[in-house]
């Protein structure tokens, strides 16, 4: 699955996208935050609070949960503030 | 029409270019969105645009599709910039079409109103020391985009 971070969490991070393999772990949106969190400190300050992310799969936003399936893209960015 | 960009864009040949050859068009309006050189009371020197590249063509299609859905429209532009600007830049233009004034008024606002609060860009802003902060989302955008929920 690629996995794709924009704007601040972009840059808190360090990362613009990767790679990950898919597993029962992160079979849903619920178990990848799990996982997010468990990668490190910075990872879990990030993922901690949801309401200030915005999740979309494939390219469309998610809210709640959805399964995931290998392929998929997702991505973790912030409110959105263009115009 | 929907158009994501690097360069600046010229208002008067885009609204030309909608216009041009039809007889039939009675109403355009254009809205073009500038970068400010203040933002909550801090001065502001630079404006870098950031998007999700595929996410927002979509976007923008679906909120282009909705537009033409409620309002009666000839023709309808979006076009966003991203990348980095300056204060006076032009940021994003939207033209609306429609054969009496009050479709293109309403659809333009509504546009943009729905851009602001769906398209995936992120701004982020710098000053003369050379600081730059993402800018976070206003409170003001939300209440402009809920106006134009259905009451249920």
């Amino acid at each position: 699955m690629k996995i794709l971070y924009f704007a601040w969490l972009k840059t808190k991070l360090q990362i613009s996208e990767e790679d990950i393999s898919w597993s029962q772990e992160v079979a849903d949106i619920d178990g990848l935050v799990r996982w997010m969190r468990a990668r490190g400190p910075v990872f879990d300050e990030i993922f901690s609070d949801l309401d200030v992310i915005r999740i979309a799969v494939n390219q469309e936003y998610v809210t709640g949960n959805l399964s995931l399936t290998e392929g998929d893209e997702i991505a973790f960015f912030p409110p959105v503030t263009g115009g | 029409m929907i158009r994501v960009q690097r360069d600046i864009f010229n208002i008067g040949d885009e609204i030309n270019a909608l216009t041009e050859a039809r007889t039939d068009i009675g109403a355009v309006v254009s809205f073009t969105g500038l970068v400010r050189d203040f933002n909550e009371g801090t001065s502001v020197t630079g404006l870098t645009l950031e998007h999700y590249p595929g996410m927002t063509e979509r976007e923008l299609k679906k909120i282009e599709a909705e537009a033409c859905r409620r309002w009666n429209l000839q023709d309808c532009c979006i076009i966003h910039r991203y990348g980095d600007m300056v204060p006076g830049d032009p940021i994003v233009l939207v033209i609306t079409a429609s054969p009496h004034r009050q479709d293109a008024f309403d659809a333009a606002s509504f546009l943009m109103d729905w851009l602001k609060t769906k398209a995936p860009f992120w701004k982020q802003e710098s000053d003369e020391t050379g600081q730059s902060d993402w800018v976070k989302e206003r409170q003001s955008d939300l209440d402009a985009a809920r106006r134009w929920t259905p009451k249920t």
